[in-house]
This record gives C-alpha cells, structure tokens and sequence, in this order.
C-alpha cells in the first residue's frame, strides 16, 4: 500500500499507515465505516509506537483547530488538534496559563489527554485529566459527549488509553490564571540522591513547581547527584516590568541525524558534568520565562535527530513512596551497566486518578533517555522493569517501546476495566495502535 | 510487533529446521520472541525445534510441512505460516537451502537444476507472497539466509555458491525496492559454520558454530545493517578475496 511512514520522537520502529486529516465529527464516523483499524496522531511527541497503525488508517487530530473563547472561569472549548504551543499564543496574553503542561508546547491537547500528561506541578495540580471538564470522543459505537458526571466510564477512560477508546474531537479545558509570563525558580545543587530525595519530601509542599535533574552516570558518594529546581508563578508585585508575551519557539534546528554514536558514553557523562558544575549551589527567587522553565527542549527543534539513525528510548516508571528505594536501586544498576544516559528527571507525584490506564500515582517518577546501540541495553531495561514491578510500579506507555507485554497486567491492574470499556464503544476492535498490539493491550 | 531493539515478538522461519535457523529462533525466543510458526521438511526436525523454541520462552509454536524442491507450495507454505501466527508478522527469515555435493551433480542435469530450485526458486517465490503481505501490513522485516560464498564462485561449490550468488544479488535489489514501504530486507552472510549441513567439510579459517551465527543475527537485527556478516571480520576478508587475480584465488579456493 503507499502511505506514510511513521515513527514516534525516538525514531525507532517504523511503520507506513495511510494518514487521513478529518474535519468533522461525521468523516470520522465514515472512516470507521470504511476501515479496518484505525488509530488517533497528534504532533507525534510519543517517544515510541502509541500514534502509529502498521497497514492502517492514522487519522491526523490537527484538523480539530478552534480555539473558542476563554470564559470568566478560566474554561475554555476547544479543537483537540490545538497544540499547547498554540493555545499559550491565545490565552496568555489574556493572563490565563495552561493548568498542566508536558516538557514541550508541541503536543495537541488530544496527545495531551491520550497519555494524562503531567508536569512539574502534579504533586499540587494532578494530571491533565484534573482540569478537563468535557470531552467528545467519536468511537465506531457513535458520538458520545462524556464528563465526569456524564458516561464517566468513557471519561476517564480515555485519559492515558492512547487514543484506544475512540478519538477526540473537542474538550473543554479549565485554565489557570496568572499575572506575568515570568516564573521565580529555586534552585539547589545536592551531591547525591539521599539528599535531594529528603529536600524534595520536606519543601515539595511550599512550591507550586519542583522537579530535579538527576546525573545517573556519577557512582559511589556522587551517585544520583542532582539539581533542584522549583518556582512559582510571579505576581504582579514581584517583577519590574509586567508583560504577558507568549513563549516563542526557538529558531535553531538540528539540519539532519549525526551518525549514531554522537551520544556515546564519554559526551553524554561530560554534557552531564558541565551541565552539573554550571549550576549554582544555592540561588533563590530567579526569574526565568515561560520557556527556559517549562519547555528547555523547545529551543532546538527536531533535538531527538541528535540521537542518529538509530534513534533512543525513553524510560519512565513510578513507583509507591513506599519504595523510594528503587529510585536509587534504578540508578545504581544504569551507572554500573555500559549505557550512556543523559540526566534523567526525578519528580514527586501526587495521588492518581480514576481512569485505569492513566499513568501517574502517589510516589516518585524518574523518566531517562537513552541512546539505542549499547548492546546490553534491551536487557538492563528488561531488570528495571522487574524491579519497578517489585515495587508495585508501573511504565509509561506514551514512553515506551520495548516493554514486555507479559509484565503489563501486574503494572495496570485495572486494565481489565477498560477492556470492559472497549467492548462497549470499540466491539470490533477497530482502534489500535502498534503499540497495542505490541503489548496485547486489546484483541489484535 | 517488535520493539525499539529490533526485537520481534512474531516469526515465521522457512527452512525451520537447519541448525543454523534453530540456534537463531533460541536466541530470538529468549528475547522477546513468544510466536514462531516454523517451516520444513522434516516433521521430526521442525517439532524438536518447536519444542526447543518453547523451552527458551516461546508460548505458541505451530509447524508447516514443505519440501523446496517444488516452487508450486511457496505461496501456499507462506500463507499458511502467516495463518497460524494469526497476528501481524514480525521477522520472516528465510534459511532453506541445500549444499549438496558437488562432483556427484555436476554432470547430472536433474540434481543440478534441483541446486537452483532449492536454493534459489522456490526462496524467490516464496519471497514474493511474504513481501506481499508485509507490504500490506505497512512493516516487519525479512533476513534471507544467503553466504559468503555467493561473492565469489569457487570452482569446487559452484553450483552451492552460483545459486547463492543469485539469490544473494537478487535480494539486493529486492531490499531497495522495498524503501518506503516500512518492510526492510537484511542479507546474511555467514562463513562455514559447523552444522549438520556441512558435516565432512574441514575447518578453515573463520569458521564458527551456529550459536556464533545467531549471535551476529541478533546485533544485526538491532543495527538494522543490510548485509549482516558472521563473523564480522568477513566483511573484509571478502573485500579482497573478490578482487584477488584469478589464478591466486583459484590457489587460495580450489580445494
């Protein structure tokens, strides 16, 4: 078949699909009259398979791209194939900031709430389902307008499904409000995890941000040292000069892949020293933009091509706090394996949510990227995730892409619920992703 | 479906019982492999391997009974393959093949054209059902057995190393032809390697066993590389056997 091929942020498995950009809730009806599988694409930021159908039919979500109003309260209604990028543009300026946002502004709304995105203020706000009071998700069973008190069932259910429970066209977002474009960040440098772990459970409280960047090449006393960042909103009152701008995308672009090897063990571990020394020790009350705090990444578009040819992976569990040990047991075993890692980022969640394949819970979570091309690679990760799973933890599927299908039930537990969900709105078993198939999510 | 290390999780292996395809499926079920539907002619053969797959992690094994020698069942033997995995398939690797001794063939119009039947015809058209669905499934991967031995003809293998050399050279091609279409194409070009195949043949150098072979199959699956060369240092060993003047190569190979 002639299609397009696709592949997810980490450039590892491709796969052609024919790709369709419907504009209306009734094409996506027909499509499903038409088709045999089918599967929702944002601005494909998923680092692995999630947004890709071998032989299938990916329907573009970019064409949902209104924006209405934004109300008094804070709400909004709007097209799921609205980047966060595009929606900062509008509503900033207006003083209203997104409740929650991933690491880039190059993700759709839909992306958003396919993987129940989080950011640096979970411990406080939750994830992106916390703030989403409305969604309409087209399914081969019909159109279905879902709330929390409306087929909650189908709601919270589509939050971290991976767009296997149907695909949406529009939701009603509660924004957040703020008075300058500028966030006042804490910054402290620890020399080892022990202590940046005890900093992050005693002052997490006192921030609205806080998020740490762990070294996971350092070993003996050094091992885990790290820096941590945290911040807040800046009032009025607390910054010269008020303004309001929108973040802007950097300009700079990586022109093409770097054979693979670029990032090897020596670069990575120096990039890690620099970026380690180059932090002070102690620095309070900084005011930092949208972008340098939120969306670092952002300032080099198509970064994940520095990887070469063979692309990498991103690994991210969370465990319990009651198995915060793992955190450090993580990092020992990727400090002594011969694997390049970049520093990795450590957060504390929140309490999780109701829907059955949303990701995050109460705990820690560390998420790492990793070059693919070590030959002991495949297998390190395939401990981490005994490990995590020792634990009671669980893999992030807008993550990964070499998970062992048979390790998903133990991390999901609910995952029988939304195959429950499926047979209800998907008896056919029409969405699907090579994700899905890749962990036996639903029937193939 | 494989996953980010070029690791499949459905295969189908026609030439199932060679010794060589079997210390690959062990490495492959090991990893992450838990479907493999083996292909052969043997029904002893493929149920030992089948049995040996499940014992390095595989959960579902099937088998399918052929015989190369007739070109007429490649279709019928792929389909039926993919039928039994009954989800998308991963990796197809394609291992049939017949060494055959050459002074008994080459004077026997049968037995020599029975070489190019086996070694090449029937792996061609079965080649051409298997791209066909994977096309159609828009990825997934063939790995062709072919052999170091198709770079250059040796006077005492030609009929071996010439039906080698044609499959090896038209798989090159059918690898380009494949581009954009989310199906990749890798050759394998093993050195002699110690099986029940070759049996007889003395060790020269570079020689290896198959768990070596599979070895090498399993980093070039990951790579991805085009031509995936056991033992690696091949690669270049042939870079220069193949320009080498002919009565100097004919010394080197004529034995």
């Amino acid at each position: 078949m002639s299609g397009t091929s696709l592949t997810g942020w980490g450039r590892t498995g491709f796969s052609q699909a024919r790709v369709l950009r419907p504009r209306h809730d009734d094409e996506i009806a027909q499509i499903y009259r038409d088709e045999r599988f089918v599967i929702a694409r944002g601005l494909g930021r998923s680092y692995g398979d999630a947004a890709q159908l071998g032989g299938g039919v990916v329907l573009d979500n970019r064409g949902f791209d209104q924006i209405g109003p934004v109300a008094a309260d804070g709400t909004v209604r709007l097209g799921a194939g609205v980047s966060f990028d595009e929606l900062l543009t509008v509503a900033l300026p207006l003083g209203w900031f997104v409740p929650v946002t991933p690491g880039t502004r190059q993700v759709t709304m839909g992306g958003a709430l396919g993987a129940d995105v989080h950011g640096k203020n979970h411990h406080v706000d939750g994830s992106f389902a916390s703030h989403v009071r409305a969604l309409r998700v087209v399914t081969p069973q019909g159109t279905f307008d879902v709330s929390p008190e409306r087929d909650p069932e189908l709601f919270w259910g589509t939050f971290g499904a991976m767009g296997l429970t149907g695909f949406v066209t529009e939701l009603t977002l509660a924004l957040a409000p703020v008075e300058t474009d500028q966030v006042l960040v804490d910054t402290d440098r620890f020399d080892n995890l022990e202590a940046v772990m005890n900093a992050m459970i005693d002052g997490d409280a006192n921030y609205h941000y806080s998020v740490a960047w762990v070294d996971c090449m350092t070993r003996g006393k050094h091992l885990g040292r790290a820096i941590l960042t945290r911040g807040e909103h800046a009032t009025r009152d607390e910054v010269a000069e008020v303004s309001l701008r929108a973040p802007r995308t950097g300009r700079l672009r990586v022109p093409f892949a770097p054979p693979s090897g670029l990032l090897n063990r020596a670069s990575v571990r120096a990039f890690n020293e620099l970026w380690f020394r180059s932090a002070p020790r102690h620095e309070a009350r900084e005011p930092q933009s949208i972008q340098s705090f939120f969306h670092p990444l952002d300032g080099v578009r198509d970064w994940n091509l520095l990887y070469g040819k063979r692309g990498f992976v991103q690994y991210q569990f969370v465990v319990p706090d009651d198995h915060a040990a793992t955190i450090e047991a993580v990092i020992t075993r990727l400090s002594s394996a011969k694997v390049a890692s970049f520093l990795a980022v450590l957060k504390r969640f929140g309490p999780g949510n109701r829907g059955p394949l949303s990701f995050p819970r109460a705990g820690w979570t560390l998420a790492l990227d990793l070059p693919v091309g070590a030959p002991t690679l495949a297998r390190v990760l395939d401990e981490l995730d005994d490990l995590v799973l020792e634990a009671g933890g669980r893999i992030y599927f807008a993550k990964d892409a070499r998970l062992d299908a048979a390790k998903v039930g133990a991390m999901y537990p609910r995952l029988g619920e939304f195959r429950e969900l499926k047979e209800r709105v998907d008896p056919r078993g029409q969405l699907t992703s090579d994700l899905a198939r890749r962990l036996h999510l639903v029937g193939n | 479906m494989e996953n980010a290390f070029g690791q499949p999780q459905n295969v189908v292996i026609l030439g199932g019982s060679s010794d060589i395809a079997r210390a690959i499926t062990k490495k492959l079920c090991a990893a992450r492999t838990s479907t493999v539907v083996l292909c052969g002619r043997d029904q002893t053969l493929l149920d030992a391997s089948a049995a040996e797959a499940r014992d390095y992690g595989a959960t579902r094994t099937d088998t399918v009974l052929f015989d190369a020698v007739d070109p007429s069942n490649a279709a019928r033997v792929v389909e039926e393959a993919f039928a039994k995995v009954g989800e998308q398939v991963d990796l197809v690797i394609v291992a049939v093949g017949l060494l055959g001794d050459q002074l008994a063939m080459q004077n026997e119009a049968e037995a020599a054209a029975r070489m190019i039947t086996v070694n090449v015809t029937w792996p061609v058209a079965a080649l051409a059902e298997v791209r066909r669905r994977l096309v159609e499934q828009g990825r997934g991967r063939i790995l062709v057995m072919s052999s170091v031995a198709a770079i250059r003809v040796r006077s005492v293998a030609y009929l071996y190393s010439g039906a080698k050399a044609g499959l090896d050279r038209l798989c090159d091609g059918m690898a380009d032809s494949l581009e954009g279409t989310g199906v990749t194409l890798q050759l394998l070009r093993p050195g002699v390697v110690r099986t029940k195949m070759t049996t007889g043949i003395p060790d020269i150098p570079f020689t290896t066993g198959p768990n070596e072979v599979a070895e090498y199959v399993m980093k070039g699956l990951a790579s991805g590389e085009r031509v995936i060369w056991s033992p690696p240092i091949l690669r270049y060993v042939f870079a220069i056997l193949r320009h080498l003047p002919r009565p100097l190569f004919r010394k080197i190979a004529d034995r």
